[in-house]
């Protein structure tokens, strides 16, 4: 399967999604001029993964900051990973929040009340 | 401009300059918001921030405000005494500095139709507590989808959560289709 590797910009996000590698992650700031247009070939990518998907996926998020219109894509993406999961595949979400960042920390939390996945917070130092 | 009208114009700088002082404010801006505008903006604030060794909390909330005000005024402006939509998403945008917060003010031209129903979205957040605000955001994130322009109608509840202030609004009349729109958020600098 291909290969997304994605730079991140002061305003975009890295993204690493890397099925052989068993890697997975957004990371970084997240507040492209147009959200819908930057996360399509995320969410795409994730719907040919949900055909052929690893024994078990930990999808990592580590963001520093994101904006009102990405927290909505983010959402889109969690839910994708929730049908994942609901499908009967194995699947365990990474919230990285900077250890001060109460904001990022309840983000994370937020997120896990609405989707219905295995969910784990992680603290790390910046 | 004849001689008469250059020494007008200059007093009005000097009076301008004055004004911006009083009321302590370190950026101000009118025209067109765009993408660029809004990281030209962030990013020299943040610098500024830095620079006088403002807390990471509060350099990060002025920061989220700015960006969800700026992203307001270029989604939803309205074109104000013309259709060409080269007058949709400008305003004035404002960024001042006072001992005890930061006030992030932006005017647009809205459509009068429209008050009504901000007015009372506006209301509404104002009237919740935290958990309120948190089950809000919640519900908009789940059943709000993305407006054509991408927005998530999620900007000003973010805002109160963030800075924990109220938002002051104000609607001034232009003319019998259009109001000026006002809106000021604050960020607590103290006990942090």
């Amino acid at each position: 399967m291909e290969v997304i590797k994605i730079k991140g910009t002061d305003d975009t996000p890295s993204i690493v999604l890397d099925k052989d590698s068993e890697i997975f992650e957004i990371s970084g700031r997240s507040l492209p001029e147009d959200v819908s247009t930057f996360y399509e070939p995320i969410l795409n990518w994730l719907d040919e993964y949900a055909e052929n998907p690893n024994s078990k996926t930990v999808f990592s998020f580590k963001l520093v900051y994101f904006n009102t219109a990405s927290s909505k894509l983010l959402l889109d993406i969690l839910m994708k990973l929730e049908d994942l999961y609901e499908n009967g595949n194995d699947v365990l979400i990474k919230w990285y929040y900077p250890e001060d960042d109460e904001d990022m920390q309840e983000a994370g939390e937020e997120y896990a009340d609405i989707v219905d996945i295995p969910f784990e917070q992680v603290s790390y130092v910046l | 401009m004849d001689k008469h009208n250059v020494k007008g114009f200059l007093e009005f700088v000097y009076d301008f300059y004055r004004s911006m002082k009083a009321h302590e404010i370190t950026l101000v801006y009118e025209g067109e918001i765009t993408h660029q505008i809004t990281k030209a903006f962030t990013s020299l604030t943040e610098s500024n921030m830095a620079k006088e060794d403002e807390s990471n909390t509060v350099q990060k909330k002025v920061f989220h405000v700015m960006v969800e005000c700026l992203q307001n005024i270029s989604k939803h402006a309205d074109t104000f005494g013309s259709d060409d939509y080269l007058f949709a998403g400008r305003g004035i945008f404002m960024v001042s500095k006072g001992t005890e917060d930061y006030h992030v003010t932006t005017g647009n031209v809205i459509e009068n139709r429209k008050i009504e129903e901000l007015t009372e979205m506006l209301e509404e957040i104002n009237s919740l507590d935290k958990e309120g605000l948190k089950q809000l955001y919640k519900k908009q994130m789940r059943e709000g989808r993305l407006s054509d322009k991408g927005g998530a109608g999620l900007g000003f509840i973010d805002i109160v959560r963030k800075t924990g202030n109220k938002l002051e609004y104000h609607f001034l009349p232009i003319d019998e289709t259009n109001s000026f729109f006002l809106l000021s958020s604050s960020v607590t600098r103290t006990n942090e």
